[in-house]
Order: C-alpha cells, then sequence, then structure tokens
C-alpha cells in the first residue's frame, strides 16, 4: 500500500453523553477504494460527516501529511476532499448544469475558471446528465440525482470522494452504473472512501474494506479476504453470500 | 373619480410600489439565504436619506461613526474567534469594519463632496457596510438559533437602530432636492422626472437582481445557499460569506431606497419603519420566498395605499396592513405547516 492520502487516527464522535464513533483508525491511499461496512447504526454515515467537518470530532485527520482537525467544511473542500451525503443535499430548484457549476464553486474562487471543461468530464463520466442538463435537479430520478450529486462533487477535483450509500434506494441496474463510474474514477486516481449498505457489491469493487460495529472498527482487510470471512459471510452477505456474487 | 385622477393616483402607486418592491426583494433575499425577517431594513432607508441631507448641510453625518463603531466591534469579535481556535477570512472582516467605512470617513472628512452624484455615492458607502456589520455582530453568532430568536433579534435592533436614528439626526425631518426637476405632460397625465428616477433606478437595480442571481456564480452560490445550507457548504461555499453579501445588498437596497424616496417625502429617523413594514407586506405576499410574487405584492400595496388615500385617506395604513390578514389566510389554507427543519 503506498503512503495514505488520508489517515483517520483515534476518530471519537459523540452526541451528547453517547458515542457514536470510537477510536477509529483508517487509512486511504490515492487510487484505492476503501469500503466502510456494517449494520444500521454502527456509526458509519456519523464517520464521514466528522471527516467532512459537519460534525465536531476528536482524533486526528490527516490529508496528504498536514493535519486538517481544525479547519472548516469549506476549507476542507478547497483542499480536496468531497463528501456524496446520503440525503444527496442537491439544489433542487436550479437546472442539473447550475448544480453542476456550483460544485466548482471552490475552483472558481481559487481562480480556475475551469468549470466547463470540467463539466465536459463529468458528462463523459455520465452521459445521462448531459441529456438533463436543463432540467431542475427536483424532477431527476433517484438515479440521476445520484449521478448528479456525485458529478457536482467531482466538479472540485477532489482527492478524495467520500460516498455514503450511493446505491440507497436505486434500481439495480443504476447500481451497477452507479459503482461502475466510482471505479472509473479510481482509475483516474481519486482516493474513494465508500459507505455501503450493500456490503456484497461494496466488496466486490473495494481494495481494502473495514467492519464497523458499535462505532468501533471490527474487522478491516482486504477486500477480497473479507468476502471470504465467515464472520463477514454470515452476517453481511447471507449465507454463501461470497459464492452468489454476480 | 374620473378617468385621469384614476391614472394620477395609479402613477402615484406605481412610484411608492417600486420602492416597496426594492425592499421586499432585499427582505426576501436576507431570508432565504440567513432566515433573519430583517425588521431594521426600514432604519437603513432613513439612514440612507437622512445621511445624504446630513452630507448636503455640508455636516459630517453621524452614520459613519456608527459604521466605524461597529467595525471595531466586529474586528474585536473576530479576534475573540481566532483565539478560539476559529479560522477567520480576515479579507472579508476588514473589508467591512475597517477599509469601507475609513474610506467613507476620509472622504467625507478631506474631501467634501459637493456634487449630487458623489454625495450619493459616499452615502451608499457608508450605509452598505452597515448591513454586513449588523450581521457579522447581531446574526452570525446565532445563525442557528430559530426563525423566532432571529425575529426577536431583528425587533430589538430596529428598536437600537431607530433610537440611534433619533440620536443622530434629531426628531425634525429632511427632505433632499429631487434628482431631478423635469416635468411633462404625457397623454394629458404630468409626469415629474423625480418619479421616473425612481421607477427607472428601481427597475434597473431589479434587472441587476435578476442577472446577479441568474447569472454569476456567486448569484448562484447565494441562491444555493438559500435552497440548501449543508448543500451548499458541501461546495465550499461558505455561510458567512452569503450572510455579508445578503445583508449588503439590503443595506444598499435600503439606502437607495432612502435616496429615492428623500425628495418625495420628508423624512424623519422613524419614517423607514412604516416603508420597510409596506415592503416586508409585499415580501409576505411572495411568502418570503418568490421574488417575481414579491414585486408583484409590492405592486399592489402601492396601488393599493394610493387609491385607499383618495378614498379614505385617514384608514390608507389600515387597509394596507389588512391586505396581510387574507393572504395570510390564503396561505395557511393552500400549505401544508412544515416543522421548522434543522
Amino acid at each position: 500500500m503506498n503512503k495514505p492520502l488520508f489517515e483517520l487516527r483515534g476518530l471519537c464522535v459523540s452526541y451528547g453523553s453517547v458515542r457514536a464513533v470510537h477510536a477509529v483508525d483508517l487509512q486511504v491511499s490515492a487510487g484505492e477504494i476503501v469500503t466502510v461496512i456494517g449494520p444500521n447504526g454502527a456509526g458509519k454515515t456519523t464517520l464521514l460527516l466528522a471527516a467532512m467537518g459537519l460534525l465536531p470530532s476528536q482524533g486526528d485527520l490527516w490529508l496528504d501529511g498536514a493535519q486538517v482537525n481544525h479547519t472548516e467544511v469549506e476549507e476542507r473542500v478547497a483542499l480536496g476532499i468531497g463528501l456524496v451525503p446520503e440525503k444527496r443535499e442537491l439544489f433542487g430548484e436550479m437546472r442539473v448544469e447550475d448544480n453542476l457549476l456550483l460544485g466548482g464553486f471552490v475552483r472558481w474562487r481559487q481562480g480556475q475558471r475551469d468549470q466547463h471543461q470540467r463539466m465536459q468530464e463529468v458528462f463523459a463520466l455520465f452521459p445521462r446528465l448531459k441529456e438533463r442538463r436543463e432540467q431542475l435537479a427536483a424532477t431527476l430520478s433517484g438515479g440521476e440525482r445520484q449521478m448528479l450529486a456525485i458529478g457536482r462533487a467531482l466538479m472540485a477535483r477532489p482527492r478524495l470522494l467520500m460516498l455514503d450509500e450511493p446505491s440507497l434506494g436505486l434500481a439495480p441496474l443504476i447500481v451497477v452504473d452507479v459503482l461502475k463510474a466510482v471505479t472509473q474514477l479510481r482509475e483516474m486516481g481519486v482516493a474513494i472512501l465508500l459507505i455501503e449498505q450493500n456490503a456484497r457489491a461494496a466488496l466486490q469493487i473495494a481494495d481494502r474494506g473495514y467492519v464497523l460495529e458499535m462505532g468501533a472498527i471490527a474487522l478491516q482487510g482486504k477486500a477480497a479476504e473479507l468476502s471470504r470471512d465467515p464472520r463477514v459471510i454470515e452476517t453481511y452477505l447471507g449465507l454463501g453470500g461470497g459464492t452468489h456474487a454476480t | 373619480m374620473d378617468a385621469q385622477i384614476a391614472l394620477l393616483l395609479a402613477q402615484d402607486g406605481i412610484v411608492n410600489g417600486a420602492i416597496y418592491a426594492l425592499l421586499a426583494l432585499s427582505l426576501v433575499l436576507v431570508f432565504s439565504v440567513t432566515r433573519v425577517i430583517f425588521v431594521p431594513q426600514g432604519e437603513l432607508v432613513a439612514f440612507g436619506a437622512l445621511t445624504l441631507a446630513a452630507l448636503q448641510l455640508g455636516k459630517f453625518p453621524p452614520t459613519i461613526w456608527l459604521a466605524l463603531a461597529m467595525g471595531v466591534l466586529a474586528i474585536g469579535v473576530d479576534l475573540r474567534r481566532a483565539l478560539n481556535g476559529d479560522q477567520i477570512s480576515w479579507r472579508n472582516t476588514l473589508l467591512w469594519s475597517t477599509l469601507l467605512p475609513i474610506s467613507a470617513c476620509a472622504w467625507a472628512t478631506f474631501a467634501r463632496p459637493t456634487s449630487l452624484p458623489a454625495q450619493v455615492a459616499l452615502t451608499l458607502l457608508i450605509c452598505t457596510p452597515l448591513g454586513p456589520l449588523l450581521w457579522r455582530l447581531a446574526f452570525r453568532p446565532i445563525a442557528d438559533a430559530s426563525v423566532l430568536v432571529l425575529l426577536i433579534v431583528s425587533v430589538a435592533l430596529h428598536g437600537v437602530l431607530m433610537g440611534l436614528g433619533l440620536w443622530f439626526f434629531g426628531a425634525e425631518g429632511s427632505r433632499t432636492p429631487a434628482f431631478s426637476d423635469a416635468r411633462f405632460t404625457f397623454a394629458d397625465l404630468p409626469f415629474n422626472g423625480q418619479s421616473l428616477v425612481v421607477v427607472g433606478v428601481a427597475s434597473v437595480l431589479m434587472l441587476l437582481m435578476f442577472f446577479f442571481f441568474g447569472r454569476t456564480m456567486l448569484g448562484k452560490a447565494l441562491r444555493a445557499t438559500a435552497m440548501n445550507r449543508t448543500g451548499a457548504r458541501l461546495m465550499g461555499i461558505p455561510t458567512g460569506l452569503a450572510g455579508d453579501l445578503s445583508f449588503a445588498m439590503a443595506a444598499l437596497i435600503g439606502a437607495v431606497s432612502g435616496l429615492l424616496i428623500a425628495p418625495l417625502t420628508t423624512v424623519y429617523y422613524d419614517t423607514g419603519f412604516l416603508i420597510g413594514l409596506k415592503g416586508f407586506v409585499a415580501a409576505i405576499l411572495g411568502a418570503l420566498v418568490s421574488y417575481p410574487l414579491a414585486v408583484a405584492g409590492a405592486l399592489l400595496v402601492g396601488l393599493l395605499e394610493a387609491y385607499a388615500s383618495f378614498w379614505a385617506s385617514a384608514f390608507k395604513e389600515v387597509i394596507v396592513f389588512t391586505l396581510i390578514i387574507p393572504v395570510l389566510w390564503w396561505r395557511s389554507v393552500r400549505t401544508h405547516h412544515v416543522e421548522e427543519d434543522e
């Protein structure tokens, strides 16, 4: 494994007196897909929100050798961290094109006026968005919204892209499309932290994985090894799940 | 009432409606971006008019002291935040709390502008930073509070600023000379230049606003913040920037409205409140979110006021403010009650 691009050390997040995430160590390298799987309420989303700076946390966050603990969300975006949240958080009353343009806000602010070129790259990844570019985001289908949410995050040229349940609520065929796009991003050298309930699909495309239970890391390893682990098979893939994978 | 009087009243209504429309637009803007119902908008109208009046009398406008004092406080607040480990965008802080007020002060002290355009520009330079400074001192520290708490703070600020207005400018009203003395008749209707200036400036400002929000990255970023704050933060749009910008626009629009109205009516330290309130009625007609509906509502308010002053001048305010009741009733029937989120 290369030197990690992004690293969490001893990350703890609490809601009042309840500790939702406990001393999590996690690493993601450039060009690597790392997945975090786990049951509902294990703290997966909390972990991402804290990594993005949307929730206060304790512990250390490193990006490319620099500590980013005390930076605001806006600054993390500018440093190259992107989050596609579970709720997508699109600008529903704006056109697809404007949603994408705003995705490039931090680059625009840094004086880089390459939004339209970036948009073409996003359209190459998701041709569907090009057809829908004039439509309001609120009128898109679930799959298209997910594509737009990912495309919008890519407009900022993130070095680390965190995806929270990108397959949630999508038809199986669309899930395949979305996950295929994620693997393409890996080839472009983006580090990807993928959170999924659909453990089977996640472990298939991931290089490494972590199993989060009760807010702590229960298992970790190469994705292929995890999908052969009897505990993972029984709990997350269903009996014999590993062999049924399509 | 014959047709000529009806048209004259309509002209009056449209002129006033244009000013209410400007105020309604800035109220909608501030509310949708920051959830603040900006009651002190009216005081900024009065400050605009009275600052220009002071400049014309060759006095040093006390609003400059207000901007400087608020600037010092705002820097103090940010220094404290910095000590607490927060990240401060010093460029913006220095722009609003130092650069603009100090240049206004220097301009008023050393150059003493005598031409009307220069005095207008100086007035806007003095009044515009008041918006972001109010936001930074009063609202930003409680930006996540409920709409009700923000409203209460807003009402308190209105009281404070009105008091300061009385202290600064005294109880006497002021009237400024018209921007245009032209008078002409068209289709048997007399028009005066000032009315055309009001409608023209208001229209240009509105067009600029629609261009800003529809075509520019910053305008879109403001709209995005209004639609989805979390989404906007994830795009790296700082919430602070959105607050600064929307309050600056509100202050600028308030001051411009004051300048437009001062030649038409005598402006007292408390005149702005009533004007702002009518802008608010118009904004409510647009449910505090729709810009085109707010403009339509403002024209309705202006026209209603003009005709009411003809038929029942003693009740014209009553009639205008009663308009809000059927509108609220209609809205409450039409829309589902939504719990305040976040």
